[in-house]
């Protein structure tokens, strides 16, 4: 009774609660179409020549990685610097970009032959991640730009940067080596492989060192972080290569999902995925002490939502409005002022209760 | 020394900025080449000289896609010497204040013709007023002007005969193989856009006529991404119970290919779902080579040829032109069962997609 209680005061309860509330949506419509309850559960093994692994939750893990590995980055960013990367998803789309690049040479635009070794291709794609983060987070924590403006900049640049490095062409990649990181390791999707490495890595540095603590201090009160010895610039600086690099992470895998590199497309408007992610995870865009579970259960919450859109069968013209009205709940459950009357009626009922039992004594 | 740092990996990239900046440059170099040239003696010198040289004005949107580039090629090999004409190629690379600006420089020119291919559809009525009363005509290929009527002609693709050329060569193709129940499914491109709507409507017209089970149909935004994650869903949705898949654009196709292999379905050619796409670049028809692709509709990018012989010529001869001009678009099939389908009551051919036929696609 008091673990319960204990995880229903717990800042992730109500994200919790969000996505298994959009779950449930899917088992009331799929019992309402007479499919088993079970139905949007169900994993099961495709019978194509290699089987892999079928089933809704799968497409959620599957699909939700690049804003999972995403959210990593701009829950540190919003703790740190009480602002939000709007870069990442161009900063995706750039490294998408150089990665196929790298890995055609002069075969581009279009290759079944890697002309590199995929390391190296991968490689690029992350280096110019952490050179944007760099780029990002010197404006914030050295000049001391709004990071909103700041990262404006690449926002609008970055994609356009890929498309120069694209020639203006969709670069094909049409490899198997390269197709794995968006396929599939044996039965296993590749991008839930590398989203829950990225978040192990994260959440074991973020534990086990004094850096989760640094950034949370820092997003409180640099100038008291400050004076209390930390070098508030340095961490938030990190904070942004960090993101930087979660975003070259996505877009590798996004480009490797299509095996191409398509600089219009990649990572279209996954910065805003990637902030909503935050925020349904219950934490303070106005910086400070962050959940970084809660984070990641937003960013699989949003692909939930997407996947019982297309269970749903809704025309794709009206998605967006459906998407919306469930967004609007969620982050409204969870506003401060509705919380404290939810606190409220709690204390109310304790309340009499606890008057008769002093009574009763 | 950490801002050293910081600063010296801004000017890295800084510097990687402008090193992209050089190829992207040279890649434009030969388009614009022969442009260049023409543009010295396209002076108001030489046109009253050359009395019987038709003077062209192009202003192009842009080079985002391969489509683009055959559209822009296909000026080039029209609008040339060989052929009494000179053109004058403005690349707008989607500003539309450029492409004004090309307008108004072609009026200053004094050429013959304008032909535009304008990146939005509203904000014209000005440009084209001053063009009007220059007594320059203007075509407008590709896509639409919706603010103003001050143009010639409109040359473009009709996105619903496309669609309705698919349902047509469905129904043909489902008869012939003796496929007796259709239960389609349709990705559909970006919600809203032309081709988007043209191509749904004039599907459908034939799947209502023919009482076709149309299961689904949602937007894979014209991206393979999008393509791939529609398809997943459908196949998790329908399993078994679909034997058409209709894909508005090619890179949707290639998406819902990766799909249904993951899922063990079978698509093509010998396979158990019917796949069907629009646009034809030439990677979709290497697919339908192949037979993984039963079908591909085109969408034409070659304006020039049309601009040519239905507007220019017909008024050079002192004829007027039709204000809206379809351009013929040719139904790559992968099987050579049927020979020909018929559309709003046109016969029309289909193409089997031999190596001939690849080898001569400029895009």
């Amino acid at each position: 009774m008091n673990a319960l209680k204990k995880f229903t005061r717990s800042q992730l309860f109500m994200p919790v609660v969000c996505v298994v509330l959009v779950l449930l949506i899917n088992v009331v419509y799929d019992v309402a179409q007479g499919r088993p309850f079970y139905e949007f559960f169900r994993i099961y093994l495709s019978d194509a020549a290699e089987p892999v692994l079928q089933g809704r939750l799968i497409s959620i893990l599957n699909r939700g990685s690049e804003v999972a590995i995403l959210a990593i980055g701009m829950t540190l960013v919003v703790s740190a610097s009480a602002g939000t990367d709007i870069s990442v998803g161009s900063v995706m789309s750039l490294c998408a970009c150089v990665c196929c690049t790298v890995l055609a040479g002069d075969m581009a635009p279009q290759t079944t032959e890697l002309a590199v070794p995929l390391i190296v291709g991968i490689l690029a794609g992350l280096v110019v991640g952490c050179l944007c983060g760099a780029f990002n987070g010197f404006l914030v924590a050295n000049l001391n730009i709004q990071p909103m403006v700041a990262t404006l900049i690449l926002y609008s640049a970055a994609r356009a940067i890929g498309l120069l490095v694209n020639h203006d062409f969709i670069i094909y990649v049409r490899n198997d080596t390269f197709a794995v990181l968006g396929g599939y390791v044996g039965p296993v999707p590749t991008p839930i492989i590398i989203a829950a490495a990225c978040i192990l890595i994260a959440l074991v540095v973020l534990k086990k060192t004094a850096l989760g603590m640094y950034i949370q201090s820092v997003g409180i009160n640099r100038k008291a972080s400050r004076i209390a010895g930390l070098n508030s610039t340095l961490i938030i600086f990190v904070c942004y290569l960090i993101c930087g690099l979660c975003a070259g992470m996505s877009g590798v895998v996004a480009s490797s999902r299509i095996t191409s590199a398509d600089p219009a497309a990649i990572g279209l408007t996954f910065e805003m995925d990637a902030i909503l992610a935050v925020a349904i995870g219950g934490n303070s865009l106005g910086g400070g002490k962050f959940n970084l579970a809660g984070s990641i259960i937003g960013a699989y919450t949003i692909q939930a939502i997407t996947t019982t859109m297309y269970n749903l069968g809704i025309s794709s013209a009206v998605t967006p409005v459906f998407k919306a009205v469930i967004i609007i709940v969620i982050v409204v459950v969870q506003a401060p002022p509705v919380k404290a009357y939810f606190a409220r009626r709690r204390a109310a009922r304790a309340l009499p209760t606890a008057k008769k039992e002093a009574a009763s004594v | 020394m950490k801002k050293f740092l910081a600063l010296a990996l801004a000017l890295v990239m800084v510097f990687a900025l402008a090193a992209c900046g050089e190829p992207a440059t040279e890649e434009t170099t030969p388009a614009t080449e022969p442009a260049g040239e023409e543009t010295t003696p396209a002076g108001e010198e030489t046109t009253p000289a050359e009395g019987d040289t038709i003077l062209v004005g192009f202003a192009q949107v842009g080079h985002e896609s391969d489509w683009r580039t055959a559209s822009t090629q296909s000026a080039y090999d029209v609008f040339n010497a060989d052929n009494g004409y000179e053109m004058v190629f403005v690349d707008a690379d989607q500003d539309v204040q450029k492409q004004i600006e090309a307008l108004r420089n072609f009026i200053q020119q004094g050429v013959d013709y304008i032909i535009l291919d304008p990146i939005q559809a509203t904000g014209w009525d000005q440009v084209l007023t001053e063009c009007e009363e220059a007594g320059i005509p203007v075509i407008i290929i590709d896509r639409t002007v919706d603010d103003s009527d001050k143009y010639i002609s409109w040359v473009g693709s009709d996105f619903t005969t496309e669609g309705v050329a698919a349902g047509e060569w469905l129904k043909a193709y489902a008869e012939a193989k003796n496929i007796e129940e259709l239960n389609i499914l349709v990705i559909e491109g970006s919600v809203g856009a032309s081709a988007t709507l043209g191509r749904t409507e004039g599907f459908k017209q034939v799947a209502d006529r023919e009482g076709w089970n149309i299961i689904a149909s949602q937007s894979g935004d014209f991206t393979e991404a999008g393509g791939q994650e529609v398809m997943e869903s459908y196949c998790q949705s329908y399993a078994g119970q679909f034997n058409v898949v209709i894909c508005q654009n090619d890179n949707e196709a290639y998406g819902a290919i990766t799909a249904m292999d993951n899922a063990g379905v079978t698509y093509g050619v010998d396979g158990d779902v019917i796949l069907v796409s629009f646009d034809a670049a030439k990677t979709a028809l290497g697919l339908v080579q192949e037979g993984k692709l039963n079908a591909c509709f085109e969408c034409n990018p070659l304006a020039a040829p049309f601009v040519d012989e239905d507007v220019i010529q017909v008024m050079e001869a002192g004829g007027t032109p039709e204000k809206e001009i379809y351009m013929t678009e040719t139904w790559f099939v992968a099987e050579d069962i049927l020979e020909s389908i018929t559309v709003n009551g046109e016969e029309m051919p289909l193409v089997q997609v031999t190596d001939e036929v690849l080898a001569g696609r400029a895009y």
